[in-house]
């Protein structure tokens, strides 16, 4: 398979962003917890893509909101070039200058009260940053909304679902930040424009160096756009490593499921999954994909289906060699 | 002509054409009342025999051209009030200013206190703020205004135990006060406490219930959230996205019970002995006094209709989405 080039690892380097054992829980009624985010290490390394894929309510929005101070965390760190996240206000307010947020709704993304001067200018104002005009005529003419001044009083009821989320991004981009996080950042738009915003994305990593990590449910887009591929289920990250590793020699048997009704791929039977869908306040014990897990059903040797009901798998190591938290096909998840 | 001048010459259109409706409704409706209608216009008062006369070459004339007549000009009515054997809006005009400033002053009143209890209370909801600001404004909506209006008369006005008495019974003025004179300001001030307070917990209690639901419906949308990202404090993105947006319906609620300050009042004037239109409508209705009535009820639908024109152009000056 051909995707675009990767740019390989480079251990040398501090990670733009990472999450360590990081755990966001919410409140899920008679004194239960949902465990949203149950123990995550994630990595974005500089210049990198990285998607985070899984099925819906799994626990990407929650993580990327965690990952931008957005959400308070249970247990656990974000890294920013190394260094814990600052808690303090204006650390906080600096790292915001760094990184930024694309949603996957632009026309939520935007105050329909705002003009997209104002919502591109936003960012600028928070951070004092002069020179207003000239940098959100650049941002809208780095994302394509060309000629700026044409788009300064329009408002987003005006525009189409293509040109919004180009605004939106132009609004994170104004300030020049070295991380993007992108959460859905097509999944609401028309077929046709998705390619458009993909290729945006990823001359933006080109020209401005930017680490982008992009939320999806959709593997077959993350094969086109990632370097590397971290895949999530009920709070953890199951599997990861580089994006031909993951695509090409899925390890983990969620990971395999959710490859095989992959139009692009196509090569595996499908897989359909059965079971009730998860719930993050109930976690199963032992590996928390037990009760769907086409693999342990088919048939496993008794040892290892012992270990699949008992035994918690241990959070993966980042941006080491291909991983999958399972007990039967990863050999290093097998011994610990 | 832009979108903006389009939708505001319909939204003035139809306001208007409303407007011509109520009018023309106004005068038929009265003058299709069964009976003899110098006698409802009179109900048996003692009236000068000249001024029976007059109302019955008024009234004798052909409908079409006493219709003509009044379209010229509704508010010409030569026929007086029975109650009071005056022209009705000599009357009517004596009387506005009392309710302009009595229920004037409660919308201000709790417009500025109602936004800023829902506003509290949605941002931070479920808190205890919430909670009992939530629970005090329920309970304040749910209660009829005369019942609220008699507990404070009672309590306050006449006095309960060791609670004195201290606030007028009524009236709007201590009789020889005068007006224009410092002492007559605070004496009118001092009056209007408890007929304000009533008004004003009545408006307060909506506005507040509706100001948190419509921030709650904010509170979800993804541009806070982006807003926040992009390092905005949490006090700025309630102040400069959540709270104009979520300001809208309450808006609108502000300026259609603007159309009601006339009207608004019936009940508690009445408690109150308020000297304004609402304690006129009262009277005329218990006359029932047909020409006062018909005035009145011309200019009550008036207030309505203009203040729905005037919310229909706020809305659209506040949300760009509306002119398009
Ligand atoms: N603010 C919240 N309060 C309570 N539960 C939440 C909240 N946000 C997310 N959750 C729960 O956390 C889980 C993960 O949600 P989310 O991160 O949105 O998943 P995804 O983005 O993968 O669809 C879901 O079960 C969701 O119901
Ligand atoms: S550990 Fe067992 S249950 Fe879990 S994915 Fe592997 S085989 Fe399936
Ligand atoms: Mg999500």
């Amino acid at each position: 398979m051909s995707g675009p080039a990767r740019t390989p690892a480079e251990p040398a380097t501090a990670p733009a962003l990472e999450a360590r054992e990081l755990e966001v829980r919410f409140p899920a009624g008679r004194g239960r917890w949902a465990r949203a985010v149950d123990g995550v290490s994630l990595a974005v390394r500089p210049g990198q893509v990285v998607a985070l894929v899984g099925e819906s309510g799994c626990g990407k929005s929650t993580l990327a909101r965690a990952l931008l101070g957005l959400q308070p965390v249970h247990a656990g760190q974000v890294l920013v070039d190394g260094a814990p996240l600052a808690a303090s206000r204006a650390g906080l307010k600096a790292y915001r200058r760094r990184a930024q947020l694309v949603l996957q709704d632009p026309m939520g993304s935007l105050n329909p009260r705002m003009s997209v001067y104002e919502s591109v200018a936003e960012g600028l104002r928070i951070h004092g940053v002069g020179d207003e005009e000239r940098r959100v005529a650049e941002a809208l003419g780095r994302v394509g909304l060309r000629p700026p001044e044409r788009f300064f009083a329009r408002y987003p009821h005006e525009l189409s679902g293509g040109q919004r989320q180009r605004v939106v991004i132009a609004g994170a981009l104004v300030l020049e930040p070295s991380i993007l996080v992108a959460d859905e950042p097509v999944s609401s738009l028309d077929a046709s424009v998705r390619g458009e915003i993909l290729a945006l994305l990823l001359r933006l990593r080109e020209e401005l160096g930017l680490s982008l990590l992009v939320v999806t449910h959709d593997l077959g887009l993350a094969w086109n756009i990632a370097d590397r591929i971290a895949v999530m289920y009920l709070g953890r990250i199951i599997e990861e490593g580089s994006t031909d590793e993951v695509l090409g020699e899925p390890k983990h048997p969620y990971t395999r499921a959710l490859l095989s009704v992959v139009p692009e791929v196509g090569r595996l039977e499908p897989v359909v999954l059965t079971g009730e869908p998860p719930d993050p306040a109930a976690i199963p014990a032992g590996c928390r994909f037990h009760p769907r897990c086409p693999l342990l059903r088919s048939g496993l040797p008794d040892e290892v289906v012992t270990r699949c009901h008992g035994r918690a798998l241990p959070v993966l190591p980042v941006q080491g060699p291909h991983r999958a938290a399972c007990h039967a096909t990863d050999r290093a998840s097998a011994d610990s | 002509m832009g979108p903006g001048a389009r939708y505001a010459l319909r939204s003035v259109a139809s306001g208007l054409g409303t407007l011509l409706f109520v009018v023309v409704f106004n005068f038929f409706l009265f003058r299709m009342l069964p009976g003899d209608p110098i006698g409802l216009y009179t109900r048996g008062r003692n009236v000068p025999p000249e001024q029976i006369e007059a109302l019955r070459a008024e009234l004798d004339r052909p409908l079409l051209e006493q219709f003509v007549t009044y379209l010229a000009n509704p508010f010409a009515s030569t026929i007086n009030s029975a109650r009071y054997n005056q022209p009705v809006w000599t009357l009517i005009g004596d009387r506005v200013w009392a309710t302009l400033l009595l229920v004037g002053t409660a919308i201000v009143l709790a417009s500025i206190l109602g936004t800023w209890i829902g506003i509290r209370a949605g941002w931070r909801r479920g808190e205890r703020f919430d909670r009992v600001s939530t629970g005090v404004t329920l309970t304040l909506y749910s209660m009829p205004e005369f019942w609220l209006g008699m507990i404070l008369l009672i309590t306050f006005g006449v006095g309960v135990g060791f609670v004195p008495g201290v606030f007028p019974i009524g009236g709007i003025i201590t009789p020889g006060v005068d007006p224009t004179s410092l002492a007559g300001v605070l004496d009118v001030m001092w009056h209007m406490v408890l007929p304000v307070t009533t008004l004003m917990v009545v408006y307060l209690a909506e506005y507040a219930l509706v100001m948190r639901a419509s921030l709650i419906d904010e509170l979800g949308e993804d541009y806070l959230t982006v807003a926040r990202a992009k390092g905005l404090m949490d006090k700025v993105v309630r102040r400069r996205h959540a709270v104009p947006n979520a300001l809208l319906p309450t808006v609108t609620l502000i300026l259609l019970n603007l159309g009601f300050v006339v009207s608004g009042a019936i009940t508690v004037e009445t408690v109150f002995s308020w000297p304004g239109l609402g304690l006129l409508s009262y009277d005329a209705l218990r006359g029932p006094d047909i020409a006062l009535l018909q005035a009145i009820f011309l200019l009550f639908s008036i207030g309505v209709i203009v203040a729905n024109i005037i919310a229909d152009l706020l809305y659209a000056v506040l949300d760009p989405r509306v002119r398009a």
